[in-house]
């Protein structure tokens, strides 16, 4: 058994076990198992590479993968440490960036190698050289656009930027051209390789993963996370083809179609196609202004919630992104704790997209310690919403919107939504009147049994339980 | 703020039998919020069971007739005498149930008093403004009151009962239009226990008229009726002879009969005919709730209750809803707190009309004087327009459908044609590269297809981590010959790493916090 075979016997275990760990994530059981899997698989394979690596190398290289490897394990764990739940689509948005520039690096790492040992070098067989480009190309190509189109909604989750979609003209032959001019790009590189090739089709792709996800409008995000998700796995595994490394290969296929089925889900959620949403923003249909007559709404005070909540015997909680802002969700769980004291049947009611990153809100809930056998999906509650007496929707609008269901004519109709108005009582926290994401009017609010109790629904929900 | 607050008056009601008040304690407190001074006529609640001393200790001065009808702001129930229109200030404001359809007089001799005069009875029915809607109110009122008043008269119970000494069947109660009356008829009758069927030209009604307890007898016409008003509007020969055969059906089963349709502006449709009324068993009640307007059955005396020759009692009384006074008070007082909050956007105890809006535009029957009735027509946006009623396609039938058989098969035959093409003119080495590739991107989908829907945002973190497995590629490259890609492996490996550690650790933190009950 050579070193070299070693390694590969290791890599194979690796990839056992990240599939192990995948496999595992999927329920709550086995969820930690499967964490250790991916750790233990992850672990084995950095030390085959690093025994693998170090026996070729000289002590400087030795000292400095050292170094970038404590000094990035440093700021992870650092950072892992230091996030708060409700700004996880931001990190995982940064992490995703991560992978992209490290895949865009080694594409032009591999390049620069092949090149620095010119016609003389031995490791790549000369008719394997043409894929070898057309590899490097395309890693670079997919790792560039999960790049900017990380950093782009990392600072649209952190809104540093505006959330709302870029309206460029001519958006799709932007992408479209970009994609051409990579086919192109890629054509002349293999015929004639050189950095300035490199270098462009580096800048197209990062023009263009820019782009992508500046034309896509907050209430995607959900969407677009996990579909960066999906990128930077094909990022891994562009450079796995790069390098022959069966390894990269599996995980990078591994993420990517996982990420890929997320997304779907996810598009399933908003009943849209995948393209439609990579394509363009959701708000654009809803651009004009509505000044159809909805009627009035009707305010709620908290001591009055509390007096319909004290009489309730069912009560489903639906929240949306704007119980992560508010922070909202540890005096949900008290009240949710309070109510159930009482003898109050509570539920949560969690819609696929709800929050800006897939199951947002089930992290935020177990963070404040709700049980999670009572957060129950919407096709899981949507049956029983007519039987509830109180539904409490708490910083979600979009998905609660009754005019998907109902109006045909809505820019959301068709999208699945939790159908909340169908329960007894409905109490809607709510900063203003304002719309949601999708810029859509919510016929919800001026529904005979919808009352709307204005105000920051963390201090709200605090309210409520003073007057329990 | 430079004006000082408005004096509002709530008069007593001179109408021989009218028990009703435009306010009750409760909503003077809540006319004082909004600025106002109140002065209630002495006795003026005194029908309603609400005393002088209440008002005063909710803040009303109690005064005299000809101060309460001399104050700024006039609340009543009923249009105004000839004489207690003489009583009123010119230029102030009086508010009441005018009937400005039927009463051309009334609004003359108004106008002549140079007052502004609203109308509650001509609250537009648009959502917006269902808070004033007095209409609505009364009418659920008079709906309840008129099955007790049926109650009061039949022989029997409304539920069925087993009893020791035999079996009672329930009552079948038959509800004619399910506007809000009939909706409040069936809601009561119900709850007394009895069974309940109800008609009404408006199909939409049925969901509602269900909701109830209630069974809804559709016509079999093709005359659907969409209304752009929110009333029932006149219907067809063809329509009424359906309907006719229909009571003619059921009246021999049914021991009450509860009517309560009206058109507004005219006179009550004849529904019931004497035959029909003929056909009834002896003890049946019919309570005829458009009585005022002409009666929907033929023999009904307005005001009063009558019997037939075969004992069935025919009830016509008109104040149903005045026969609850401390309720319908109540009510009608709320109603009017609410016009004032419109009136008084400020909360100054100044009322400002806004011609601009439609609400206070179609209730001012005469403003200063001048006759402003009739309003422009608004139109209701509760009911959809009839080119609007065609059915919604259902949101099952929206939803992207998954692709057919047909489709997946060439997608799929698509793929294995471009798989086989690249594999066929590709060295070894790709080939065992893609083939690798291919299998786990299949896996990748199986493994993930179950996750539960909770587990999403770790499983992301995970395979965020995972795909840090990047970094193998930078640790194989780095050290060697170029310090360019050296450098380039260096960073590469620390981004690479950040996200190995960060992920998992964060994955953990994640997962440690999902707890069951």
């Amino acid at each position: 058994m050579t070193a070299s075979s070693a390694a590969q016997a290791a890599y194979i275990v690796a990839a056992l076990l990240f599939i192990l760990s995948l496999a595992g994530l999927s329920r709550h059981e086995t969820s930690r198992h499967g964490v250790v899997s991916g750790i233990a698989g992850m672990a084995i394979a950095l030390a085959a590479t690093i025994a693998l690596a170090t026996r070729s190398i000289a002590a400087t290289g030795v000292a400095l993968l050292a170094v970038a490897m404590v000094v990035g394990a440093g700021i992870g764990l650092w950072r892992a440490r230091r996030v708060e739940m409700t700004g996880m689509p931001e990190l995982i948005a940064l992490l995703h960036s991560f992978v992209g520039l490290a895949a865009v690096l080694v594409g032009w790492s591999g390049y620069l190698d092949v090149e620095a040992k010119g016609s003389g070098q031995h490791e790549i067989a000369h008719d394997l050289l043409g894929i070898h480009h057309a590899e490097v190309f395309i890693g670079i190509f997919i790792g560039a656009v999960t790049f900017t189109g990380s950093i782009v909604a990392f600072l649209k989750l952190s809104a540093r930027i505006r959330s709302s979609p870029l309206m460029l003209p001519g958006r799709n032959y932007l992408n479209v051209g970009a994609l051409a001019a990579f086919v192109g790009l890629t054509a002349a590189f293999v015929a004639s390789p050189n950095v300035g090739l490199l270098t462009a089709v580096t800048v197209v792709a990062l023009a263009l993963g820019l782009h992508l996800v500046a034309s896509i409008g907050g209430g995607d995000m959900p969407v677009v996370v996990s579909m960066l998700n999906s990128y930077s796995g094909w990022a891994a595994a562009a450079s796995g083809f790069l390098l022959d490394n069966n390894l990269l290969i599996v995980t990078g296929a591994l993420v990517g179609s996982s990420g890929a089925y997320l997304s779907y889900i996810m598009c399933a959620a908003m009943n849209r196609s995948f393209l439609s949403v990579i394509a363009g923003g959701f708000g654009m249909e809803a651009a004009g202004p509505d000044d159809r007559d909805y009627g009035e709404y009707r305010e709620i005070t908290a001591e009055e919630t509390a007096e319909l909540l004290k009489d309730a015997s069912s009560v489903v909680i639906t929240p949306g992104y704007g119980m992560a802002v508010a922070q909202a969700q540890y005096p949900v769980a008290d009240l949710t704790r309070r109510l159930r004291e009482r003898g109050v049947e509570v539920r949560f009611g969690i819609h696929p997209v709800a929050g800006r990153l897939p199951g947002h809100m089930n992290v935020l809930l177990a963070e404040a310690k709700v049980p999670y056998d009572i957060v129950l999906e919407m096709d899981e509650i949507n049956d029983d919403l007519a039987a509830t007496s109180v539904v409490l929707v708490i910083g979600a609008n979009d998905t609660v919107n009754p005019a998907a269901a109902e109006d045909p004519g809505s820019p959301i109709a068709g999208m699945p939504v939790l159908r909340v108005w169908e329960a007894g009582q409905v109490v809607v926290f709510k900063r203003s009147m304002n719309t949601g994401y999708a810029g859509v009017q919510n016929p919800l609010f001026f529904r005979e049994n919808s009352q709307m109790l204005f105000g920051d629904a963390k201090e709200r929900v605090e309210d409520i339980l003073k007057a329990l | 703020m430079s004006q000082s607050a408005q004096l509002v008056g709530v008069v007593s009601e001179s109408r021989p039998g009218e028990s009703r008040v435009a306010a009750t304690p409760a909503t003077v407190t809540q006319l004082r919020k909004l600025g106002y001074e109140v002065v209630v006529e002495s006795g003026a609640g005194r029908g309603a069971s609400f005393s002088d001393e209440a008002y005063a200790e909710a803040g009303a001065a109690v005064g005299e007739r000809a101060a309460a009808w001399g104050a700024d702001i006039v609340l009543a129930v009923n249009p105004p005498s000839a004489e207690e229109i003489g009583l009123m200030r010119e230029g102030a404001l009086l508010v009441a149930l005018l009937a400005p359809a039927t009463s051309p007089d009334l609004l003359q001799a108004l106008a002549a008093r140079g007052v502004t005069a609203l109308a509650m009875d001509a609250v537009p029915r648009i959502s917006r403004a269902q808070s004033l809607d007095v209409l609505s109110s009364m009418a659920n009122i008079a709906g309840y009151r008129a099955v007790v008043e049926a109650a009061h008269r039949f022989g029997r119970f409304f539920t069925g009962q087993v009893t020791a000494a035999g079996k009672v069947p329930p009552a079948r109660v038959l509800v004619v239009g399910a506007g809000v009356a009939g909706l409040a008829a069936i809601g009561a009758a119900g709850s007394l226990g009895a069974v309940v069927v109800a008609t009404d030209p408006r199909p939409e009604v049925a969901d509602q008229v269900r909701s109830l307890g209630g069974e809804y007898l559709a016509v079999d016409s093709a005359e659907a009726e969409v209304s752009s008003t929110g009333y029932a509007k006149e219907m067809s020969q063809d329509y009424n002879a359906l309907a006719a055969a229909l009571y003619a059906r059921e009246l021999p089963e049914v021991d009450i009969v509860i009517t309560t349709a009206l058109i507004p502006g005219r006179p009550a449709p004849r529904l019931i005919t004497e035959e029909m009324v003929a056909s009834m068993k002896p003890g049946s009640v019919v309570v005829d709730m458009a009585a005022a307007q002409g009666g929907n059955v033929a023999g009904t005396v307005p005001g009063e209750a009558v019997t037939t020759a075969n004992q069935v009692t025919l009830i016509g009384y008109t104040d149903l809803a005045g026969r609850l006074p401390a309720q319908s008070s109540q009510l009608y007082g709320t109603n009017l707190v609410n016009l004032l909050k419109l009136l008084t956007p400020a909360k100054d105890g100044q009322a400002v009309l806004d011609f601009e809006d439609v609400v206070q535009r179609s209730i001012t029957v005469v403003r200063d004087g001048e006759l402003t009735w009739p309003p422009p027509p608004v139109q209701v946006s509760a009911a959809p327009a009839p080119a609007a009623a065609a059915p919604p396609p259902t949101p099952a039938a929206e939803r992207k459908r998954p692709a057919g058989p047909g489709r997946l098969y060439t997608a799929v035959g698509a793929v294995a044609a471009g798989l086989f093409v690249l594999a066929g003119f590709a060295p070894a080495q790709l080939i065992g590269n893609l083939t690798v590739f291919v299998l786990s991107i299949v896996i990748g989908y199986y493994v993930i297809g179950h996750v539960h829907h909770a587990l999403h945002t770790p499983l992301m973190s995970v395979t965020n981590a995972i795909s840090g497995i990047i970094v193998v590629g930078a640790l194989l490259q780095i050290g060697h010959a170029h310090t360019a890609v050296t450098v380039l492996s260096f960073v590469a490996i620390l981004l690479a790493s950040i996200n190995v550690f960060g992920g998992f650790a964060v994955t953990r933190r994640m997962l440690s916090m999902f707890s069951k009950d």
